[in-house]
């Protein structure tokens, strides 16, 4: 048995127990560059010879196939499959966010009605939570999509209100709105409204802090935010216009159509997410300690204040880093619209254009690069308002 | 000394040979078994029967490549693939032929590194819409939506056809023909649009195929054929030779009823060199002499798989007409086999 000590200043390079760390270091580094390599090498000298084309100049060629929802102006004979990815990126985007909207407000509600201390309630939020977070995505994008195609009429039967909006099979019709000249004066007019509400909130809310008296916030600005926008409308003289959706053959033309396809996936997506966003708010409600809620109650404070004053800004700091992960998880699960023909990135990328260029390798690697990209971004973002959000040492 | 070590891993990587493949010929005797890439469903092409089996004028060619190359139609591997998948399958060596009604373009065979071994179906676009729409012409069709399947050359047939006809469309693109139709049954579409064999495979899968009609137009040419992986010759050679002798076959009215008589007292040297028992045509392919023989014995000459699959003797029953041989008025014209 020796009892040596460790040499600290070892002669050899690798008897130093600080070089070692470095050596071994540099040597990890050294074999991940090498694989890399090795393997990226091994791919284009395979892609070259089969006579596969390679690099990005297939973004420039026209695409010539139509989409069923384009948020920018898309033309099917002339546009490009740069033109397809943007596309693509909008609509994925857009389902994104609109369905992270929907189940946050979904879940929070969701998840106060499951502490409810009204028995019905909070076993109806139970068995609601239990049923959707208990059935693959898949099949309920699936069920919705066959339960609005089953629901709804085609379209010389649509359900009709006031003959501006429509509903059938091929989707949700809207009037367009249409800004003519002097429109702006109508924007600027809510832009002003907007910044009047922000600081009569805090003018009012000063003066709250002050000297105790109440004002009707909610109400006035309400008043603000309708009245000065019409005002102006009528005074430069109706510039807004719309073209209502009119049927013409076998279809509406004119008008804004929202897709079925999309109305299915942001029903499932939304309805899916909720349960576990309203996991994570009843988790965070119930860290907060109880003598938080005992005491809010002593001072004589009524319950909807005691929820959101005293208990939900505690909770939110434990319910944000879950949420963020079913915010990640959402944008993901969007490119299961594959399944019903939504014109997603992954449907359309990495699927249609896909197939048309044949290029597998760069299409794939820019559809993870933006979803990566995505993840990324709404992880910042959370984590800079869970910043915001921590609790400050005074 | 470890930027030495470095530079001796990157001299390895240089060093170390790429993944290099065999021949496919050879890979396929090796494994005793060939991979061939079908649809998910194409009724008539290739679609698996209520035993699991699949069947189809593309099964039917896998079945005869397996019977030239290995000696036996069973020993067939099949992978369904959706339209994207496909070339993706077939460049990664996932399959070592595509046999699913894929139309040849120049595109496909200059940019995939492929290359299309013949035709084995001349077809073209049509549509598909629903006897009530009281729809006779697709020059009517001006503001429909159509249900498409995902990454095709229809996508874009169809675009080419409104723009020149100056009307417009709406487009659903789903992943699978059974999902357009299935589209097209809820009535999310007024038409289906697709290759006019695959719409007439589609519409018997509707609860009442009297209800849907196929429209008069044809907008496109799609030629379907074979497909394989570029820079193998020995492989494209095989294939491309199978499909000929097949129509062969049926030019010299050798069928698999009667190949086995053809074979003993045929004096015809075309019957000869095909079966096998003058030349060495099989032989120069890499093959057994006798491999004409056991396709048209297993599976069977080219009008006997496109009456069984796709014409008189089964439920979609498409008229030949291009696919009929070149002397009885079609295109199909097989090289000589001498």
């Amino acid at each position: 048995m020796t009892d040596k000590q460790l040499p600290v200043d070892g002669k050899g390079l690798l008897n130093n127990p600080q070089h070692r760390a470095i050596f071994f270091q540099v040597l990890a580094l050294a074999l991940v560059v090498f694989f890399a390599f090795y393997f990226a090498n091994n791919m284009f000298e395979n892609i070259e010879s089969r006579g596969i084309t390679t690099g990005f100049s297939f973004l420039d060629n026209t695409a010539g196939f139509g989409i069923s929802q384009t948020l920018i102006p898309y033309d099917d004979g002339t546009s490009t499959f740069m033109d397809v990815f943007i596309v693509g990126l909008l609509n994925t985007i857009l389902v994104s966010v609109l369905g992270i909207i929907f189940a946050s407000i979904i879940g929070l509600l969701l998840g106060v009605a499951r502490l409810s201390s009204n028995f019905l309630v909070s076993k109806l939020a139970l068995v609601y939570i239990e049923t959707f977070r208990n059935i693959p995505i898949l099949l309920q994008i699936l069920f919705w999509y066959n339960v609005v195609l089953a629901a709804l009429p085609g379209p010389r039967q649509s359900f009709a209100y006031l003959d501006s909006v429509f509903l059938n099979n091929r989707g949700l019709l809207l009037p367009e709105p249409i800004f003519q000249s002097g429109s702006s004066a109508v924007v600027i007019a809510f832009v002003l409204a907007v910044a009047a509400v922000i600081y009569l909130t805090r003018w009012s809310r000063k003066r709250h802090d002050d000297t105790g008296e109440e004002f009707p916030i909610f109400k006035v600005s309400l008043a603000i935010l309708i009245l000065a926008p019409t005002l102006v409308y009528f005074i430069v003289g109706q510039p807004i216009t719309a073209i209502y959706p009119e049927l013409k053959g076998f279809n509406f033309r004119g008008g804004l159509t929202i897709i079925p396809e999309l109305l299915a996936l942001l029903f499932a997506l939304s309805i899916y997410t909720a349960t576990y966003i309203a996991e994570a708010v009843r988790a965070g409600i119930e860290a907060v300690p109880k003598g938080q809620k005992e005491a809010a109650k002593s001072l004589g404070l009524k319950d909807y204040v005691i929820l959101t004053k005293v208990v939900l800004p505690q909770a939110l700091r434990v319910i944000i880093p879950p949420v963020i992960n079913q915010f990640l998880n959402l944008t993901k699960n969007s490119s299961l619209a594959t399944a019903i023909g939504y014109p997603e990135l992954v449907t359309l990328f990495s699927g249609t254009t896909l197939n048309q260029v044949g290029q597998a390798i760069e299409i794939i690697l820019m559809t993870m690069a933006v979803y990566l990209t995505i993840s990324i971004l709404i992880s910042l973002l959370l984590n800079w308002v869970n910043a915001k959000m921590a609790i400050k040492g005074r | 000394m470890k930027v030495t070590k470095l530079a001796l891993l990157l001299g390895l990587t240089a060093a170390v040979p790429t993944l290099s493949h065999a021949g496919t010929l050879e890979d396929v005797i090796k494994e005793d078994v060939l991979k061939c890439g079908v649809s998910t469903g194409i009724p008539g092409f290739s679609a698996a029967d209520s035993n699991g089996e699949w069947k189809g004028l593309d099964v039917d060619f896998c079945k005869s490549v397996a019977s030239a190359v290995l000696g036996d139609a069973s020993k067939v591997k099949y992978f369904p693939l959706t339209a994207k998948e496909r070339f993706t399958a077939l460049q990664s060596g996932e399959v070592d032929v595509l046999a699913r009604a894929t139309t040849w373009t120049a595109t496909r065979d200059a940019s995939l590194g492929l290359n299309f071994a013949g035709v084995n179906y001349y077809d073209g676009q049509g549509f598909l819409v629903s006897k009530s729409l009281g729809v006779s012409s697709a020059k009517e069709l001006d503001g429909a939506t159509f249900c498409i399947q995902a990454g095709t050359t229809t996508e874009l047939n169809l675009t080419d056809y409104f723009k020149a006809n100056g009307m417009e469309y709406k487009a659903v693109t789903y992943d699978t023909s059974g999902q357009t139709i299935d589209g097209f049954k809820k009535g999310r579409c007024d038409a289906v649009t697709s290759d006019r064999s695959q719409l007439a495979g589609l519409r018997i899968k509707l609860d009442d195929p009297t209800s849907a009609i196929l429209l008069p137009e044809t907008i496109s040419k799609e030629p379907l054929g074979p497909v394989v992986r570029q820079g193998d010759d020995a492989w494209f050679n095989v294939i491309r030779w199978t499909m000929f002798a097949t129509i062969e076959a049926e030019e010299l009215g050798v069928s698999s009823t009667n190949v086995d008589e053809m074979l003993k007292s045929s004096a015809n040297p075309g019957v000869k060199r095909l079966l096998g028992s003058s030349g060495k045509t099989g032989e120069d392919l890499g093959l057994k002499n006798d491999w004409a023989y056991q396709i048209v014995k297993q599976v069977g000459n080219y009008a006997e798989s496109y009456d069984l699959n796709v014409g008189k003797d089964s439920p979609i029953k498409i008229d030949r007409s291009l696919n009929k041989l070149w002397n009885d008025g079609g295109i199909m014209y097989p090289m000589p086999i001498r």
